[in-house]
């Protein structure tokens, strides 16, 4: 029975994801277009994007390794997808709360992006070589701050005894910002700064979309892709970019308003669904879309140098500050 | 990877390329080791197309070399061929060609700015400048017709006047671009993520700039004071004391790379204001053309003879049209068309060694290559594609020589003897 049940709502959640992380996308172009002084496509344009994609033929490169190269997509999508079965979604506790944590997100996450760099390596061509390259310095690069944040959460957490620490429902349940003492908000800002920048990076948005660069290797890892293949790509990329939001939405922000306004029941619970939904826009809209039309797209050097260093840095000195806090507050 | 050189083509149909030309890169890992440059996919053989028109079908021929220069290349014919059969221009004719030439000089900028920062991915940068490029836009159609192809230089004037009604559009133009100017320098000069990507960029130290004969904005930005409107007066520009400009009159040593070129044209936008707006100040009232009418014009160049050589500072540097006329042809007998792009071409070279393959598109673009300018010859025999060598075209270009003398050499023994008959 509990498996059933499990089944359904990660339906739910499954279906509901793709339509919501489509409508943002369509949000976000709307948006960035309107910052660029322009009309924008309509918000449905990545709905009929995908449908036009999966009618279009998939072509396989002769030079390929067929079937690495097709089945990297279906990877990407499966990764993406299960990373939000285990993110509590506003007041509903994740799908498969009893069955993963945090860590397990973290690699999740870190799967699309291999299959990528995999599906780039597999398919022979230079450009895509070149792009799967430096997908992977992307990856190394950004993901120690991100372990640093995630780590530095949890670790606090733990201190409060009061569940399992690595477990996003734990984490949602007890918003740090009230527990810590002041250093403890500063440093918990600093590991809220670090995951932002890193988000658009995971996402490879502009100014981190050098896998991809349109005009310099013109798509990169996703140059040689096509219909089908193309499409499951940039689902995987509506899903990432959800399950990102959603990260940082329960990690930082996991406030609902429905509590403090006294709404009980399944009113309250649709309030705070629904504001669930507009954290997630804010986060997308000042992670991705506000940064990808303020900055020229960076190279690989500056990006492994700028999150090696200064937000490596950022993230430990965020960590510092929370472990100093633990010690005065006690 | 490191102890692989591998091949990287860029070419000739790339998103980074506007135009077609083939770059083939070497590359270890992300850097440059070396680049061969194959140029010739725009060659539409207009000279050849030219030798076979009259003069008057030339000038329209001229204009449709290239989209974005098409007023560099007709004020360089019409001088090369006022030069070689003498014919005067009035003075607002000069003023005219100037203004245009000017204009023109600010919507090729502007364009460049865009596609250099959609290069670098900065799309809401491209979006502006294209944005505010609209407003020269609309200021050379309101004064010439058309948006491209302006069809303003003929052979002793010009077609349009400009009418006093138009005076206070191209004034309120000046105020617009004035008021912008500071806006544009910042959003390009000091935004971080553009400075990161640009300085210290494809590098042309002035020696290399010297010897490789940059021309343009190329040349400027390496510190070389190189401008024809300067070097070589010619229409009215001698009247202004046009002056070279360098990254140091914006107060910065020039150090040669994509950054300085940046500079360099931004303040060429302020500078083509500063010379339309004098010359709105200082043009006299009077005809427009030496020769209004098209049937006497093309009677007299049917009876000019002569060669003459026009240069005008394009956009992009120096652009040369050379012509010979021979009495009794309406045709010219020989038509050659130098641009900009072609001096620019050899110095892409020491710019990408040693950069990083995410730099290529941004080098490439910093030359404002105009492919459709600088392809005048593509060697085919038999639909096999064949390559000429140093040795091969310096054989071809003395031979070339070789004819024009000898033909120049018997026009004079003609002209000899006619004079000696005369006596």
């Amino acid at each position: 029975m509990a498996a059933l049940e499990a089944l359904w709502q990660a339906a739910v959640v499954l279906v509901g994801a793709v339509l919501v992380g489509l409508g943002y996308k369509g949000v976000d172009r709307k948006l960035a277009a309107r910052m660029q002084g322009r009309i924008g496509p309509p918000l449905r344009q990545p709905f009929l994007d995908l449908g036009k994609l999966l009618v279009k033929e998939t072509v396989v490169p002769r030079t390929a390794v067929r079937w690495v190269f097709s089945s990297m997509p279906f990877l990407a999508v499966i990764a993406a997808a299960s990373v939000l079965l285990y993110i509590p979604v506003g007041p509903f506790g994740p799908v498969l709360a009893r069955h993963g944590d945090l860590i397990l997100i973290l690699y999740l996450l870190a799967v699309p992006a291999v299959a990528m760099a995999l599906g780039g390596f597999a398919s022979g061509a230079p450009y895509a070589v070149v792009g799967a390259q430096r997908e992977l310095v992307m990856l190394m690069s950004y993901e120690f701050p991100l372990a640093v944040v995630i780590v530095g959460l949890a670790w606090r957490v733990a201190g409060l005894g009061v569940g399992p620490a690595f477990s996003l429902a734990t984490l949602a349940a007890n918003p740090l910002w009230t527990q810590v003492g002041p250093l403890g908000v500063l440093g918990l800002a600093f590991l809220l700064l670090a995951l932002l920048v890193v988000t658009p990076a995971e996402l490879s948005k502009i100014p981190f979309d050098i896998p991809e660069a349109e005009t310099e290797i013109a798509g990169g890892l996703m140059a040689e892709y096509s219909g089908v293949n193309l499409a499951l790509f940039y689902l995987a990329d509506a899903l990432k970019t959800l399950a990102m939001a959603a990260l940082v939405v329960v990690l930082f922000l996991p406030y609902g308003i429905a509590g403090p306004l006294g709404i009980g029941g399944l009113g309250g619970q649709i309030l705070d669904l629904a504001f669930f939904f507009v954290k997630l826009l804010a986060v997308i809209f000042a992670a991705v879309t506000v940064v990808r039309v303020a900055f020229a797209r960076f190279k690989v050097d500056q990006i492994a140098r700028g999150f090696w260093l200064p937000l490596t840095a950022v993230a430990l000195a965020g960590l510092l500050l929370l472990v100093l806090d633990k010690a005065v507050v006690g | 990877m490191a102890d692989k050189t591998f091949e990287i083509p860029i070419g000739p149909v790339h998103p980074a390329l506007k135009e077609p030309i083939r770059f083939t890169f070497q590359v270890e890992g992300e850097r440059i080791v070396g680049v061969d440059i194959k140029p010739g996919f725009a060659h539409r053989g207009i000279e050849f197309m030219g030798l076979r028109r009259n003069l008057i079908q030339v000038l329209y021929l001229a204009e449709r070399i290239c989209g974005i220069c098409s007023i560099s290349h007709p004020i360089a014919l019409t001088q090369a061929v006022e030069n070689a059969a003498g014919i005067e221009v009035p003075p607002r004719a000069q003023y005219i060609r100037v203004i245009v030439s000017e204009l023109e000089r600010i919507h090729s900028h502007l364009l460049w700015a865009g596609v250099a920062v959609h290069e670098l991915g900065f799309d809401t940068l491209l979006h502006l400048t294209w944005k505010v490029r609209e407003r020269v836009m609309d200021i050379l159609e309101e004064l010439t017709g058309n948006r491209v192809d302006y069809a303003i230089p003929i052979y002793g004037g010009v077609r349009r006047d400009i009418t006093p009604e138009q005076y206070p559009l191209v004034r309120e133009m000046i105020r617009y671009y004035r008021g912008l100017f500071e806006e544009l320098a910042d959003r390009l000069l000091n935004d971080a993520s553009i400075r990161a990507r640009t300085r210290g960029v494809g590098v042309l130290t002035p020696q290399e700039a010297e010897a490789l004969c940059a021309v343009g904005p190329t040349a400027r930005a390496s510190g070389l004071r190189k401008d024809v409107r300067q070097d070589w007066p010619y229409l009215v520009y001698g009247d202004f004391g046009v002056k070279a400009i360098t990254p140091e009159d914006y107060g910065l040593a020039p150090q040669g790379d994509v950054y300085d070129r940046i500079i360099v044209r931004l303040l060429e936008v302020a500078q083509s204001i500063d010379i339309i707006e004098r010359c709105l100040e200082e043009m006299p009232e009077g005809e427009i053309t030496s020769v209004p009418k098209v049937p006497a014009l093309l009677a007299q160049l049917k009876k000019a003879e002569g060669e003459g050589i026009g240069r005008h500072e394009a956009p992009r540097g120096e652009v040369i049209h050379y012509i010979a006329l021979e009495a009794g042809k309406e045709e010219p007998v020989v038509w050659k068309v130098k641009a900009p792009t072609y001096s620019n071409l050899m110095p892409w070279v020491p710019m990408f060694r040693d950069q990083e393959i995410a730099d290529i598109p941004i080098i490439a673009a910093s030359i404002d290559p105009c492919m459709c300018c600088m392809d005048r010859v593509y060697i085919v025999r038999d639909t096999v594609e064949r390559e000429v060598w140093k040795e091969e075209l310096l054989r071809l270009s003395w031979g070339k020589t070789d004819r024009i003398r000898s033909r120049i050499a018997g026009r004079s023994l003609r002209a000899a003897e006619a004079e000696h008959g005369g006596a």
